[in-house]
C-alpha cells in the first residue's frame, strides 16, 4: 500500500517537474515579449493617461503601421533576415505620392493611382536590392541597411536637385521658391492630396467590429474543426482544450462588448470607448495581407521560400533557382513596403519628403522583434502583437517621462531610444536564449 | 547476342591537364543488377561518376573521350539536371536533407505536387497550392518500399543518421523515371546493423528493376549485396567479376595489390600497462552533441595505453572526445593528471596537453583552403606561441621554421603531396587525415584523441594511419584515445576497448574478448545479462 503511494508521489513530482520545465522554456522562448508587456503595463500605469485615449490612439497606430511590419515576414521566411531595405520600398511609395499629388489627383482615386504607380517602381528597386543581396549572401541585414542609406542619398539628389533642373517640373506649392527641389513637407490634406483616402472610406465603431469578429470566430472556427474531423481518419474529440478556451474567450468578449454597448450604468469615461471608430477599409487591406502571407506559404513558391530559407545549398542541389527565389522574396517585401508607406502617409496626412521613410525600417523591425520574432522566424501573430506593444510604449512614454522626471522631453527622448534599444536588446536576448536552450537540454 | 543494359560506358578516358586519371574504362550495368564499383581513393571512381552525371568540373577541363549509353541510346550528359531527367539518381554521401522539414517535404523537395487555384491560373504555376495529401501518399509509398516505419510527417532534424540515409534513398526511388541509382559510399556513416538494413533495401530496389551502382570501400558488403563487381586501380580497369567467382581476399588483393594486416600489439605489453597510473579520469560526464549525446560517462584512461571507444552510431561515442575538447557543451568532472580540467574551453584543453583529431575532417579538422604546412602548425601557433618571430606586440609568422617542420612531418608521416604549400582541399582523404594527425602531433600532447581516423579513406591508407597510431604510442609513449565505428580496427590496435551504449559506458573489454561479448555490449544487453548472473 505504502509502496503504491510512493510510486504515485514519484509520478506526481515527475509531472510537476515536466510542467515547471515547460513553464521555464515558455518564459525563455518569450522573454523579449514578456519583458515588453511588463514595461508597457508599468508605462500605462505611470502615464495616468485615460484608457480611452490610449485605445483610440493605439487603434490608429495599428492600422497605420501593421502593413509595414507585415511586409517584413517573407524575407525572414526565405532566410534573408530582417529586411532593412523596406526603407527603399517606402521611397518608392513616396515617389508615387509626389507624382500623384503634383498631378492633382486626390482622394481614393489618387490613393489607388499611387498604389498602381508604386508597383513598377518598387519592383525595379526590389530587383536591384535582390541582385545586390545575392552577391552578399550571409550579410543581408547589414547590406540592406547600407543600401537604404545609399538609396536615401540618390533620393535626396533627385528631389533636392534634379527636380526642376534636369527633370522639368513646375509646381509652386510643392516646390521650393527657387524652382529647384521639393519642399521639406508636402501637404496631403483633403483638397490637395490623399489624406484619409483609405481610412475615411468607411468608419465603423470599433466595438461593433470586435463583436462581429468574435461571432465570426466562433462560427468559422467551429466550422473548420467540424470539417477537419469529418475528413480525418483518426478519431479526434470535437471539443479539445484549445477549442474550449477559444470559445470561452470569445463568449466572454461578446459579453463585455454587449455590456459596454447596451448597459446604461457604465461610467462615462469608459462609455467613451464605444465611440472609437475603426477605419474598416484599412483593416480589410491589412487582413488581406495577412491572408496573403498565410496563403503564400501553402504554394509552391512558399515552399521554395522555406527551402531556400532552411538551406541554400540543398535548395540549389535539388534544382531550385535560389537567386531567383531570393529576388522574388525581396521584391515582394519591397512592394508591400511601398504600399505600407502609402497607408502610413494617408493616415499621417503630410509627407515629410526627406524624413518620412528614414526610420520606417528601424521602427518596423523593432516592432516585429518585440512581438517575439527572430531573424529566422516571424509570424503574423508576432507582427501584430509586436506592433501593439511597440506603439503602446510610444504612446505612453512622453507622459510617463513627465510624471516620473517632470519633463516630457525626457519621455520623448526615451521613446526614441526605445526603438534602437529594442533591436539591440532583443537580438542580444535571442542569442542568450539560444545559449540557455542549449544548456537546459544538457541537464 | 546483345544483352540489354541500362548503362554502358565504353572506353572512357579522361585527363586533367595531361595527367591521365582514367584509362580506357568500360562499365556495363543491367536492369535490376547491383553493380559494385570498387577502388581505392584516387582510383578514378569519382571521376567516372562525375562523367556520368555531367558535372561541370568535367566539361570545364576539356571533356572526356569514350561513349556513354543509356538504354542502348548514346547520350551526352551536360549537367546533373540532364542526368536526373534521363533517369539517373544519386544518393549522396553527405546528406542533402533540410532538417527543418518533415520527411514528405524532403522526399518531394522541389518536386512538390501542386494543384491549381484561382490566382495561379492567372499568374503561373509557382502560385499553385501544394497538394499535401498526395505528397504524403507518395512519400508513404516510397518509405514503405524501403520498409521504414518512420512517419512521413516527422521532422528530419533529430533523426538518427542511419534513417537520414533512407530518406535520401526514398527521395530517389520516388522519382518516377529513375532507372539507375548511384550510391556513393552509402555505408560510410552507418553502423553495421544499419548497413545491413541498407543492403536489404538495395536488394529490394534492385528487384523492382532499378539498377544500382554501388560505390564502396567495404569488401564484405560487396560480397553481401552485389551481383557484379568492377574494380578500378589507378584509373585502370583491373577486373570485372561475378560475385560467385570471387571472395573478400581476392577483391582486396585486386584493389590494393598488397596484403592487409594491421600490426598487432604484443601480449606482454598489455600486462605491463595494467598497473599504470591513470592520466585522465572522467566522472559523470555529459555532452550535448546532437545525435551523439553523452549521458553520464565514467571512464579512466591509463597512461601510455591506446584506449578504444566503440559502439553503434548515435550512442554517444563520438561525443566524448568532442565534449572534452570543448567543441560541444558539456558538464561533469574531467581530471587530467589529477587536476580539474576546465570544460567548454577548447583553448584550455589544448593548453593542458590534450590534442584532438576530429571525425569531421573537412569541417572542423582542416582549413581546406590553406596549405599543408599552415594546417600543421596553426594550432600550435595559437596555443603555444611557437613558430613565431617575436617583435614586442607585433608577432610575425616564422615561415622558415614552419617550412622545415612541415617538410619533416610530410616525410615522417609519408603525406603524399606536391609539396608543403599544396592546399589541403586537393589532398585525398587519407592524406588529409595524416595532416590532421600531424597538426595534433605538433602540439606534442600527452593525450591524443582520435575520432574515426579511417572514415572515408581506403584500405591501404587505413593501414598506414593505424600503424602510425601504434608507432606513436610505442615510440613516444603517447596516450591515445581512439574512437571508431569499426570494431575490427579497434581490436587490432587498442589495449582496452570501452563500448558506449545509450550515452553510457556499457563495459570495457580486452581486444581478445569474444565476439559475442562485443555484440552484446553494442546492443546494450551486456549489463542486463551479466548483472543478473552476478546477483
Amino acid at each position: 500500500m505504502s509502496n503504491t503511494n510512493h510510486v504515485e508521489v514519484l509520478e506526481k513530482t515527475k509531472e510537476s517537474e515536466a510542467i515547471s520545465l515547460k513553464m521555464k522554456s515558455f518564459f525563455i522562448d518569450h522573454s523579449v515579449t514578456i519583458l515588453f508587456i511588463i514595461i508597457c503595463l508599468i508605462g500605462v500605469k505611470i502615464s495616468k493617461l485615460p484608457l480611452f485615449f490610449i485605445t483610440s490612439e493605439l487603434l490608429t497606430r495599428i492600422s497605420r503601421n501593421s502593413f509595414l511590419v507585415l511586409s517584413l515576414i517573407i524575407p525572414v521566411l526565405a532566410g534573408m533576415g530582417l529586411n532593412f531595405g523596406i526603407t527603399i520600398g517606402a521611397m518608392a511609395g513616396q515617389i508615387a505620392i509626389i507624382a500623384v499629388t503634383h498631378w492633382g489627383i486626390t482622394g481614393i482615386q489618387g490613393f489607388l493611382l499611387c498604389g498602381l504607380l508604386s508597383v513598377p517602381i518598387a519592383m525595379i528597386f526590389g530587383y536591384l536590392i535582390g541582385t545586390l543581396l545575392n552577391k552578399t549572401k550571409g550579410q543581408e541585414m547589414i547590406t540592406s541597411m547600407i543600401a537604404g542609406f545609399f538609396a536615401n542619398g540618390i533620393y535626396q539628389f533627385i528631389f533636392l536637385f534634379a527636380v526642376g533642373s534636369i527633370i522639368p517640373m513646375k509646381d509652386p506649392i510643392m516646390m521650393l521658391s527657387s524652382g529647384i527641389g521639393i519642399r521639406n513637407t508636402v501637404d496631403l490634406s483633403k483638397n490637395v492630396g490623399i489624406k484619409y483616402a483609405l481610412d475615411n472610406l468607411k468608419k465603423v465603431p470599433a466595438i461593433k467590429v470586435l463583436l462581429i469578429a468574435l461571432v465570426a470566430t466562433i462560427i468559422i472556427y467551429s466550422g473548420i474543426r467540424f470539417y477537419k474531423i469529418k475528413n480525418s481518419k483518426k478519431k479526434e474529440k470535437f471539443i479539445t482544450g484549445q477549442y474550449l478556451s477559444t470559445m470561452i474567450g470569445c463568449f466572454v468578449g461578446i459579453l463585455i462588448c454587449s455590456i459596454f454597448m447596451f448597459h446604461e450604468g457604465i461610467p462615462n469615461n469608459l462609455k467613451m470607448i464605444t465611440k472609437i471608430k475603426l477605419p474598416i477599409a484599412t483593416c480589410l487591406v491589412i487582413a488581406g495581407l495577412c491572408l496573403f502571407n498565410v496563403m503564400i506559404v501553402k504554394t509552391k513558391l512558399g515552399q521554395d521560400f522555406r527551402t531556400v530559407g532552411q538551406d541554400n545549398h540543398i535548395a540549389k542541389i535539388s534544382g531550385i533557382n535560389v537567386n531567383k527565389i531570393r529576388i522574388i522574396a525581396i521584391t515582394l517585401s519591397t512592394l508591400l513596403a511601398a504600399w505600407g508607406q502609402l497607408i502610413f502617409l494617408q493616415n499621417i496626412g503630410t509627407l515629410n519628403t526627406y524624413g518620412s521613410h528614414v526610420q520606417i525600417a528601424t521602427f518596423s523591425i523593432a516592432a516585429l522583434l518585440i512581438g517575439g520574432a527572430s531573424v529566422s522566424r516571424a509570424t503574423i501573430g508576432q507582427a501584430i502583437l509586436g506592433t501593439i506593444l511597440f506603439h503602446t510604449l510610444f504612446i505612453v512614454s512622453p507622459m510617463a517621462g513627465k510624471n516620473l522626471f517632470g519633463d516630457a522631453q525626457i519621455g520623448e527622448f526615451f521613446r526614441a531610444f526605445v526603438a534602437y534599444g529594442v533591436i539591440g536588446l532583443s537580438l542580444g536576448l535571442h542569442a542568450w536564449r539560444k545559449r540557455v536552450g542549449v544548456k537546459s537540454k544538457l541537464e | 547476342m546483345q544483352e540489354k543494359y541500362v548503362l554502358q560506358m565504353k572506353n572512357i578516358e579522361k585527363d586533367y591537364f595531361g595527367n591521365k586519371v582514367l584509362k580506357s574504362v568500360s562499365l556495363s550495368v543491367k536492369p535490376g543488377e547491383i553493380h559494385a564499383l570498387l577502388g581505392e581513393n584516387g582510383a578514378g571512381k569519382s571521376t567516372l561518376m562525375n562523367i556520368l552525371f555531367g558535372m561541370p568540373v568535367i566539361h570545364s577541363t576539356g571533356g572526356f573521350d569514350g561513349e556513354v549509353f543509356i538504354d542502348a541510346k548514346k547520350v551526352d550528359v551536360k549537367s546533373p539536371k540532364e542526368a536526373m531527367k534521363i533517369g539517373i539518381g544519386m544518393v549522396h554521401q553527405e546528406f542533402m536533407l533540410v532538417p527543418g522539414f518533415n520527411l514528405t517535404e524532403n522526399i518531394k523537395l522541389n518536386r512538390e505536387i501542386t494543384k491549381k487555384n484561382l490566382l495561379s491560373k492567372i499568374s503561373g504555376n509557382s502560385l499553385n497550392f501544394l497538394d499535401r495529401k498526395k505528397m504524403d501518399k507518395d512519400a508513404r509509398k516510397a518509405l514503405d518500399t524501403l520498409e521504414i516505419g518512420l512517419d512521413e510527417w516527422a521532422k528530419v532534424a533529430g533523426l538518427p543518421v542511419g534513417y537520414m540515409q533512407f530518406v535520401e534513398i526514398a527521395r530517389e526511388i520516388d522519382k518516377s523515371n529513375v532507372k539507375l541509382l548511384v550510391f556513393d559510399e552509402p555505408t560510410a556513416v552507418l553502423t553495421e546493423s544499419e548497413a545491413d538494413n541498407l543492403m536489404k533495401s538495395m536488394k529490394k530496389i534492385a528487384a523492382s528493376g532499378i539498377a544500382i551502382l554501388f560505390i564502396t570501400h567495404r569488401l564484405d558488403e560487396v560480397i553481401k549485396a552485389a551481383d557484379n563487381v568492377t574494380v578500378l586501380r589507378d584509373g585502370e580497369l583491373v577486373a570485372t567479376r561475378k560475385k560467385e567467382d570471387t571472395n573478400v581476399l581476392d577483391l582486396a588483393e585486386l584493389m590494393v595489390g598488397r596484403k592487409i594486416k594491421v600490426t598487432n600489439k604484443l601480449e606482454d605489453d598489455k600486462k605491463n600497462r595494467k598497473d599504470h597510473e591513470s592520466i585522465l579520469s572522467i566522472k559523470n560526464f555529459r555532452v550535448n552533441m546532437p545525435g551523439e549525446a553523452v549521458k553520464g560517462i565514467e571512464l579512466e584512461v591509463k597512461k601510455g595505453e591506446i584506449l578504444g571507444i566503440g559502439g553503434l552510431a548515435g550512442q554517444g561515442k563520438v561525443g566524448i572526445a568532442n565534449g572534452i575538447m570543448g567543441i560541444y557543451e558539456s558538464t561533469g568532472e574531467v581530471r587530467l593528471r589529477g587536476e580539474n580540467l576546465k570544460l567548454n574551453n577548447t583553448r584550455e584543453a589544448l593548453k593542458s596537453g590534450l590534442a584532438f583529431v576530429s571525425e569531421d575532417r573537412r569541417g572542423v579538422g582542416l582549413l581546406l583552403d590553406s596549405s599543408i604546412e599552415e594546417n600543421i602548425v596553426v594550432t600550435t601557433m595559437q596555443i603555444k606561441n611557437e613558430f613565431l618571430n617575436r617583435f614586442g606586440f607585433f608577432d610575425q609568422i616564422d615561415s622558415k621554421s614552419i617550412r622545415s617542420h612541415g617538410l619533416k612531418m610530410i616525410k615522417d608521416l609519408d603525406i603524399r603531396c606536391t609539396g608543403p604549400t599544396q592546399l589541403t582541399r586537393r589532398l585525398s582523404g587519407g592524406n588529409q587525415q595524416k595532416v590532421c594527425i600531424a597538426r595534433a602531433l605538433t602540439l606534442e600532447p600527452d593525450v591524443l584523441f582520435v575520432s574515426e581516423p579511417t572514415r572515408g579513406i581506403d584500405i591501404g591508407a587505413k593501414k598506414l594511419v593505424l600503424d602510425l597510431l601504434v608507432k606513436l604510442n610505442k615510440e613516444l609513449g603517447m596516450t591515445i584515445v581512439m574512437t571508431s565505428s569499426e570494431l575490427a580496427e579497434l581490436r587490432a590496435v587498442c589495449d582496452r576497448i570501452a563500448i558506449i551504449s545509450e550515452g553510457k559506458v556499457e563495459g570495457i573489454l580486452e581486444p581478445s574478448a569474444r565476439d559475442r561479448d562485443f555484440g552484446l555490449m553494442m546492443a546494450g544487453e551486456y549489463r542486463k545479462m551479466y548483472s543478473k548472473e552476478a546477483l
